[in-house]
């Protein structure tokens, strides 16, 4: 079944312009990235149809909610949609059972594909059914909005921010779910967020948006290993690679294997066998041409110089690396890059100074 | 006391029920509208909503006793449908009364409806409720406070009213004599005791609605 999401915006207000054009993958997490006033919201917004694009289309699949150019414009409570905001906006003068059953009444049973108890399960929320909204916290709060969109039967959830309101405890109290989310749903999930390491860990396919423009669009990893990307990204640089715990050493390092190589990084939970997402910044990484016995850095590998662009950070350039396949980005200094004659298709050392595991 | 004076009582209640009733039903349109409506009207529909604060009664009682009279157009209007004159009957009495109390009922339930914000009509719309279903299953529940006090405020405020149903309605027994009317009666006619008793007795019932209103309104809860 095709379900891929077409979604092409125009908006022109006084102070913001939103001009997109994007076809997403019907199944994962599309995270939709950039700073405040980028247009995320907007597009969002726009999407679940709470705004309306004077020129717009917006298709999932077979069902079009949007096409202006046939004046066609399904309300928002006829589009089967969960949204979350960033607020959790529960219901006040309904219990978290009446919250979770207010959709769960209205759609169609017929694309009923959770049941409540199940979905309390899944998030976590069994014990709070009987509550007030009043009673619960933050984080909570949220993920019994999360259950409440999920019930409404949705072929699409869209979260705006739903972890920005949260301290940083909640956040990581919420996150394992979203991941749950991510491995047990069927239905596509568009995440808007500030926040890369969100990001990075969350989503498969990553849109970045700067002053209402898509900078670039497509699989997390291609994206983020990009070094044509404009400055307002750059300083945040960096890749996304998927490891796997392989080993519990004797002085406190856990050793992970990927494609290009080994890392280490201080003892971890997680037993053998568990694949992780590890967050790998541009500034961590530098290069050596010859292998460095006599340096203090532990994690080394094997890489090939692909191309070079210049960041915006004053006489430094941004190194795209190939790692057995993987991308890997080094920034380093302009003087450094010419003294060590650093050309694409170099073989070369990248030593990795630290690396970030996201769970 | 007498049995005039509990005909009065009598009266003033069921005027003050059927208006209250009536400005539900009307106001919360009206105040709902003016919450939500980005309009040009807007200012226009609110300041004639709330012209019966500052005007003194005589001259709402004056215009409407000429708008429902023989030359007026509503007067022409009804007596074309064989309803006879509205002034100085209970039906015209009541309409009289509906416009008057009109931005005590508005007021407070427009106050508690803008309070509620966009968002949780957004999210009940995203879970499916078409705008009538989110009027009623999230807009008004919400709202309940604001309902609370303009519907005590409105049967209160009808209740104290004077000017107007001397106007409009006159002084007709059992048909248009409420309380007011009643204690100014008894003070014309130098009754003190029973102008004490009735006068009493409104000042009772206003300090304890009053005193429910300012006690038992909850702060209202906010969204979540």
């Amino acid at each position: 079944m095709n379900s891929e999401i077409r979604a092409k915006f125009r908006v022109d207000r006084s102070d913001f312009q939103l001009d997109v054009d994007l076809t997403l993958p019907g199944r994962g997490v599309t995270a939709l990235f950039g700073h405040s006033g980028s247009g995320k919201t907007t597009c969002l917004r726009a999407m679940a149809g709470l705004e309306r694009a004077r020129e717009g289309y917006f298709s999932i699949g077979d069902e079009v909610w949007q096409d202006e150019s046939k004046g066609h414009f399904v309300p928002p409570h006829q589009r089967a949609l969960g949204v979350v905001f960033q607020e959790a906006s529960l219901f006040p003068h309904l219990s978290v059972r009446g919250n979770m059953e207010f959709g769960q009444k209205r759609a169609s049973t017929a694309a009923m594909c959770f049941e409540l108890p199940e979905v309390a399960e899944l998030l976590g929320i069994g014990h709070l059914l009987e509550r007030n909204p009043t009673q619960l916290s933050g984080g909570e709060r949220q993920r019994v909005a999360i259950a409440r969109a999920l019930l409404a039967a949705p072929k699409i959830l869209l979260m705006d921010e739903p972890l920005a309101a949260l301290d940083l405890k909640r956040k990581l109290e919420i996150l394992p779910y979203l991941e749950r989310l991510h491995r047990e749903l069927a239905i596509p999930i568009i995440y808007v967020s500030h926040s890369p390491d969100e990001v990075a860990r969350l989503a498969d396919h990553l849109v970045l948006l700067d002053e209402g423009k898509v900078v670039a669009s497509g699989p997390l990893k291609d994206v983020l290993s990009r070094i044509d990307l404009p400055a307002a990204f750059a300083d945040d640089a960096g890749v996304v690679i998927e490891a796997e715990i392989v080993a519990h050493e004797a002085d406190d390092l856990t050793r992970l294997e990927f494609s290009g190589g080994s890392i280490f990084v201080s003892r971890r939970q997680e037993p053998v066998g568990t694949w992780r997402r590890c967050r790998i910044h541009a500034r961590d990484v530098s290069l050596a041409l010859v292998p460095q016995t006599q340096s203090s850095i532990l994690n080394c590998v094997s890489a090939m110089v692909v191309d070079l662009a210049p960041t915006n950070t004053p006489g430094h350039v941004l190194v795209k690396l190939d790692v057995a396949g993987e991308p890997l980005l080094a920034r380093i200094t302009r003087r450094s890059a010419e003294r060590l004659n650093i050309r694409p298709g170099l073989a070369l050392r990248a030593q990795i100074k630290a690396v970030a595991l996201l769970a | 006391m007498e049995s005039a004076d509990l005909a009065a009582v009598w009266l003033t209640l069921k005027l003050a029920t059927v208006v209250t009733l009536l400005l539900l039903v009307i106001g919360t349109p009206i105040a709902w509208w003016l919450a939500r409506t980005r309009s040009a009207f807007k200012g226009v529909i609110g300041a004639i909503v709330a012209l019966p604060l500052v005007l003194p009664p005589t001259v709402i009682g004056f215009y409407m006793l000429v708008v429902m009279g023989p030359n007026g157009p509503v007067g022409q209007f009804t007596q074309s449908l064989g309803l006879g004159l509205l002034p100085f009957t209970f039906p015209g009495l009541v309409i009289a009364s509906v416009f008057y109390s009109l931005p005590f009922v508005v007021q407070p339930i427009q106050n508690a409806f803008e309070a509620i914000g966009d968002r949780p009509l957004e999210v009940a719309a995203t879970l499916r409720a078409s705008p009538w279903d989110t009027f009623w299953s999230v807009a008004v529940p919400l709202a309940k406070p604001g309902f609370l006090s303009g519907a005590i405020l409105g049967f209160a405020h009808t209740i104290g009213e004077f000017g107007i149903v001397l106007m409009i309605g006159g002084n007709i027994p059992d048909k248009t004599r409420v309380v007011s009317v009643q204690i100014y009666d008894h003070v014309e006619a130098l009754e003190y005791t029973q102008a004490h008793w009735l006068s009493g007795g409104m000042v009772l019932f206003s300090f304890l609605v009053l005193l429910g209103l300012y006690t038992f309104n909850p702060a209202r809860r906010k969204a979540l």
